[in-house]
């Protein structure tokens, strides 16, 4: 059998970043015109627009993607989903992000280092009981991180309680261990990729 | 008209509200829910953020008990994020087959299976707009909103981006506002309709998702609404239970009460507010609905437990060690 002339060059973190996102990204289309820094809710606050995360993408400079705050404090309104004239989706590869900088362990540089936190408390009542559990999650995510912040919950919290709004105990599924063997056949597999 | 129903988990407590006036709505508007039977959260906005194929399973599960139960009939959210993250799963699923077979290699450890696209995703205010249509929203009317003016707000993940094609327009839609308007209301112009609530940003930084809130009830005070009307519970909830952060934060004194669009029409049918859920709403409601003659029942008193007399008795110290 010959033997292949040409190498496969090693992935670039824009392939890697593509190769992530589900459907077509459209990633490499962008023309820099900055639709989506000028139309995001929490650009202000942002380290960098999207547009210049995905110049960062581009050039390749992994550390400062993958630590940058952006997509943890993307809110998924997806308006620059919508207006991006390139058709870039990129609500769907603010997710891919958050994954790699929580895969590779960068999001603990990032000045939003608690966000990830708070995902992985959604999703621990998720993964057990099948259910989302709002008090469990607040109480969980802000007891670990902002437990000088709970006396100013409390009034919100009271408000809640007062009109019967809040659950005090998760409702599992009956489901359970089922929904669980399918998420741990979907780790699995996800490794493999 | 049947559909497969999909509630959520907001709706099992804290808008509670939503389901039960959907409930009421429905018996009038003919639409005939049937709940899928043992369904699991979505993931809302933080399944996807920590792993993929485990977020695509977790909701495709729901798509495919929802085919099992119901066939191929239309599956209906009244929650904006469970709506989008059922359709935005099942875009994917059939445009990635790689993606589809894998989420489909997980469900199989549950004996499930999913044909990608054979259940459409639809959003409450969808269905009744599109299937069940304006005449008959306005043929139920017994009670028209007369003189109540209304702030009609989408917040975002009805509108955009439209996985499963565009409902409405991404910027400015108008199907709730025809809808107000069709039961008597006074819409106003409510040009951040489409608007952020700010979603999670609650909880991740508060001086962010406060001055986004702010923002969206200044502009419905601005254009002096009684009301904002929602069909979402994550809006509802940001901007109802964090209303008196946000007065306390920016010093502000905003008293808009914030409602579901399916408590509106009930109320418009002539239904009784607290069948409707009318009164769980943080900031009451009880003067603005007062302009539309709605009496709203007075709150319970909360039930304060005794203990009873003959209490347990107190653990004591054995005698003999006593000193």
């Amino acid at each position: 059998m010959a033997e292949a002339t040409t190498q496969a060059r090693t992935p670039t973190l824009a392939d890697r970043i593509v190769a992530a996102t589900p459907g077509d990204c459209r990633l490499e289309m962008c023309i820099q015109c900055g639709t989506c820094g000028g139309s995001c809710p929490s650009g202000a606050n942002m380290e960098h627009t999207p547009r210049a995360l995905f110049a960062l993408i581009n050039a390749g400079m992994e550390e400062q993607v993958l630590s940058s705050n952006t997509p943890w404090y993307c809110v998924s309104c997806y308006y620059c989903t919508v207006r991006c004239p390139q058709e870039i989706h990129i609500t769907d590869l603010m997710y891919t992000i958050k994954r790699l900088s929580i895969q590779e362990g960068k999001y603990r540089k990032s000045t939003a280092s608690d966000a990830p936190g708070f995902s992985q408390d959604f999703i621990f009542f998720v993964e057990n009981f099948g259910r989302s559990f709002e008090l469990g999650i607040a109480a969980a995510y802000n007891l670990r991180y902002h437990p000088l912040g709970l006396p100013k919950m409390a009034p919100m919290a009271f408000g809640m309680v007062r009109k019967n709004r809040m659950g005090f105990l998760p409702t599992r599924i009956k489901g359970i261990a089922g929904l669980k063997a399918i998420l741990a056949k979907a780790k699995e597999l996800e490794g493999q990729i | 008209m049947k559909y497969a129903y999909y509630p959520g988990c907001s709706v099992e407590k804290n808008a509670a509200a939503y389901h039960n006036s959907t409930m009421a709505i429905s018996a009038p508007l003919g639409l005939e829910l049937e709940e899928i039977e043992d369904w699991n959260c979505c993931g809302a906005t933080e399944y996807f953020s920590i792993n993929r194929l485990a977020a695509y399973s977790l909701v495709a599960r729901n798509l495919a008990l929802s085919e099992k139960q119901c066939g191929k009939i239309d599956l209906v959210a009244p929650c904006s994020a469970c709506f989008l993250n059922l359709s935005k799963v099942d875009a994917h699923l059939q445009e990635d087959h790689s993606l589809a077979e894998k989420v489909n290699l997980s469900l199989a450890e549950a004996g499930l299976h999913y044909n990608s696209g054979s259940v459409k995703s639809r959003h409450l205010l969808e269905v009744i707009m599109d299937d069940i249509g304006l005449e008959a929203v306005k043929a139920h009317v017994t009670k028209p909103l007369q003189g109540l003016r209304i702030a009609p707000y989408y917040g975002c993940m009805i509108v955009r981006p439209g996985y499963l094609g565009k409902y409405d327009n991404t910027e400015y839609p108008m199907s709730l506002d025809r809808m107000m308007n069709a039961i008597g209301a006074t819409v106003v112009d409510f040009p951040l309709k489409a608007a952020c609530c700010g979603g999670h940003m609650t909880q991740l930084n508060q001086d962010i998702a406060l001055d986004m809130i702010r923002i969206l009830l200044q502009n419905a005070v601005d254009n002096q609404a009684d009301v904002i009307v929602t069909l979402c519970p994550m809006c509802q909830l940001n901007l109802d239970a964090y209303q008196g952060d946000v007065n306390r934060h920016f010093k502000t004194k905003f008293h808009m009460p914030i409602l579901y669009f399916t408590q509106m029409l009930g109320l418009a049918y002539g239904m009784d507010a607290k069948t409707l859920g009318i009164g769980k709403e943080l900031v009451d409601a009880r003067q603005a609905l007062s302009k539309i003659g709605v009496e709203v029942p007075p709150e319970e008193p909360a039930v304060k437990k005794r203990p009873p007399k003959e209490a347990l008795p107190m653990p004591k110290m054995p005698e003999e060690a006593q000193p």
